[in-house]
């Protein structure tokens, strides 16, 4: 483990357990995220990454423990109170607004902000120059790899200082998956701290500088990304060599 | 962004925007050029075209009936843009609508006539029924907290079966037992005898004024709705609508903006139903329920659900259509005119059209020549209404003196059959098959559908059933609507 910078953490679980009904799903999880930082969180499926998230984005309320923003505790506030703390997300299959156009979808981004600046559009279209042409199109009718920017453009136009990021991997070809990893450290290198939830080690631990693996309503392991990489089990089971 | 040459394509860099426009291929003929024309209206243009258009007909005619239908089918309009909100833009299925356009029209009858000596005017009873229906609309909208799709549709149901029961036996209702009964609703006679609209000492009093008033309103009102949707609650409510969890995840406060559609819709039937309710001058239950319903429902989705203008021109189709339908010889017009534009419009190229209309008058001339020599009571029946089109297709038709409605009766079982069949033909032979349907169809349609005052009646709902299955077949999506843009 690195040495704990002063202050606390932009996003800090503390002992979470999370029940759905009788079963005992995130038992004792603790992880924190600190400004500037690009963390992982890795795990296989029912491994409780997606519950994980629920719980960071207040869609689920966890038995015990505490979520807290900058420190401030927002276990019990709605999620609309904590994205306007500073949390945004790109959701697992990333969920657009098909039938409104790719500006209409930026501007729904912003909208605990009233909609968003100028300088908001500008920030997302340098980042991506072909929303900037597709802007008055609808967003169900692009590709994957382009709604993948609409929905991470998104997610910037609320000024986050912690982006999530839900299997920003899933269903998109290798190509476009290593665009989109090469996307999420340009938007870190901005100096947005990321939280990524993945299944696909290999790519997220190279981009990544911590990352926790998650198993069965536990984190198992946390360590430095290139230490993760090089441990002998985590191998094993993600990278298959 | 600069329009680059288009000779200068460069690997790997993606052109379809800038190249959209000749990529897009629209309509060819009469049919493109419209619809081009159409597309490049903007929306305040259409409003006010519509408006100015709308405004002339009191100037053109004083003829009650006409200006009737016209505050009809502003009040249709109205309803079907309130419905708009809560269907149209926020996506939530309240089967209940037309129980705030009956809450508004009661609330009208209870503050502005001698029922309780209530003479409220307009400018006092208008904003305080807008708000009270937006208060009801606010309440019933709980539902939606946690209610979605169909089980959001049953309980708003209810809610419209509640209201019809309530106002049908609400002549005798106590408060817990205390200050005694009183007659709220005048139970299945209703509240006779309103005041008529008056506001600001200006008291209207004539059907040309209450097509005024109802223009409007409705002028307002989508004004205010065209606003609405291009602003960011607007928006949020077409988000709640395509994904509600990806809203809130937006920060959108989905439960609130579910709300704020509910009452804003049925702010709007409040308000249509003082109008209404006012010319009528009685309110009774029967008004307020389901066929209403379905009705408004009709012109939202023949329009296109989450389209202003088509809410309006779906109020217009509609209840134009029905009125249209009511006397036989407009009704023979239409069937005609609707005959010949979908032959115009879907038989090409020219030379088969020409073949095909050709054809329907040599046939009908043919097998009237052959039933006048062989039955000669099958071409001696009179008209419907007999106006002069009527009298001229005499000498084509068939039209028995005598038992006509009986051979109408299997004439149109056939006819249903010769219609599925058609669409199971192809090429040359569907052409073929046309001529002696198209022939069919004018036979059952003056020997039965329109012979009778009570035919009449039910054609009418037949016909509008026709022509909401064509239309929908041909544009599922509704005459202004978009269509579905799914993400795969």
């Amino acid at each position: 483990m690195t040495a704990e910078p002063a202050g606390a953490p932009l996003l800090e679980l503390e002992g979470i357990d999370t029940f759905y009904g009788q079963i005992h799903i995130l038992q004792g999880v603790s992880l924190n995220v600190r400004e500037g930082e690009l963390v992982c969180l890795l795990g296989g499926n029912a491994s409780g990454k997606s519950t994980t998230l629920k719980t960071i984005l207040g869609l689920v309320r966890p038995r015990a423990g505490a979520v807290r923003i900058a420190g401030e505790d927002v276990t019990t506030r709605p999620t609309s109170y904590r994205i306007a703390r500073g949390l945004a997300i790109v959701p697992e299959n990333r969920r657009l607004f098909a039938p409104l156009s790719v500006l209409d979808n930026l501007r729904l981004g912003a909208y605990l902000r009233g909609g968003g600046e100028k300088e908001d559009y500008e920030r997302v279209y340098e980042l991506f120059p072909l929303l900037y042409e597709r802007r008055s199109q609808l967003a169900g009718t692009l590709s994957g790899g382009e709604q993948q920017m609409v929905a991470m453009g998104r997610a910037l136009m609320s000024r986050p200082k912690l982006m999530l990021m839900d299997e920003p991997s899933m269903g998109l070809a290798p190509i476009l998956v290593e665009r989109n990893f090469e996307i999420i450290a340009q938007v870190h290198a901005a100096g947005v701290a990321i939280l990524v939830v993945e299944q696909n080690a290999n790519v997220s631990l190279s981009i990544a500088d911590r990352g926790y693996v998650l198993q069965t309503g536990r984190v198992v392991l946390a360590d430095e990304a290139s230490k993760l990489l090089a441990h002998e089990d985590l191998r094993k089971a993600y990278l298959g060599r | 962004m600069e329009p680059r040459p288009p000779e200068s394509t460069r690997i790997g860099v993606d052109e379809w925007v800038a190249s959209a426009a000749g990529r897009t291929s629209g309509h060819a003929g009469a049919f493109g050029l419209l619809r081009r024309l159409v597309d490049r209206v903007p929306d305040p243009a259409r409003l006010a075209i519509f408006v100015a258009a709308a405004a002339l007909v009191p100037v053109l005619t004083s003829d009650q009936y006409v200006l009737r239908v016209g505050f009809d089918t502003l009040i249709f309009a109205l309803l079907a843009i309130g419905l708009n909100v809560v269907v149209g833009l926020a996506g939530l299925l309240d089967l209940g609508y037309v129980a705030f356009f009956g809450f508004g029209a009661y609330a009208y009858a209870i503050l502005s006539s001698d029922h309780y000596g209530l003479h409220w005017p307009a400018e006092a009873s208008v904003p305080v029924i807008v708000v009270a229906t937006a208060i009801v609309g606010l309440l019933l909208g709980l539902s939606s907290w946690r209610l979605l799709g169909d089980y959001l549709a049953i309980v708003t149901l209810f809610f419209l079966q509640a209201f019809v029961v309530i106002t049908t036996n609400g002549n005798d209702v106590s408060f817990l037992g205390f200050g005694g009964s009183t007659d709220l609703t005048g139970g299945p006679n209703g509240i006779p005898g309103l005041d008529p609209f008056t506001i600001f000492g200006l008291e209207i009093d004539s059907e040309r004024g209450y097509f005024y008033l109802a223009l409007v309103a409705a002028s307002i009102v989508t004004a205010i709705l065209y606003l609405a949707v291009r602003s960011r609650t607007g928006r949020a409510w077409q988000a709640v609508r395509e994904d509600p969890l990806a809203a809130q995840l937006m920060g959108m406060p989905v439960n609130r903006l579910k709300l704020l559609a509910f009452a804003f819709g049925a702010g709007i039937a409040g308000l249509t139903g003082s109008i209404q309710s006012a010319l009528s001058a009685g309110v009774f239950p029967d008004n307020y329920d389901v066929p209403l319903l379905i009705t408004v429902y009709a012109m939202l989705i023949l329009g296109g659900v989450g389209s202003l203008s088509g809410a309006i021109l779906g109020a217009i189709v509609v209840n134009v259509s029905l009125e249209v339908l009511r006397d036989a010889n407009q009704a023979r017009w239409l069937f005609l005119f609707a005959i010949l534009i979908t032959l115009v419009a879907k038989v090409r190229p020219w030379p088969k059209l020409v073949a095909v209309l050709g054809g329907l008058v040599g046939f009908g001339y043919a097998m009237h020549a052959i039933v006048a020599a062989t039955w000669p009571a099958g071409t001696k029946g009179e008209p419907a209404g007999g106006d002069a089109i009527g009298r001229a297709i005499q000498s084509w038709l068939i039209h028995p003196s005598h038992s006509a409605l009986e051979i109408g009766n299997y004439a149109f079982v056939i006819l249903l059959l010769a219609v599925l069949g058609l669409t199971l033909v192809r090429g040359v032979w569907r052409t073929v098959a046309l001529v002696p349907t198209i022939y069919l169809a004018a036979f059952v349609w003056e020997n039965r559908l329109i012979a009778t005052v009570e035919a009449q009646a039910a054609t009418r709902f037949l016909v509008l059933g026709a022509l909401l299955i064509v239309l929908m077949a041909a544009r599922p999506q509704g005459l202004l609507g978009s269509s579905r843009v799914e993400i795969v």
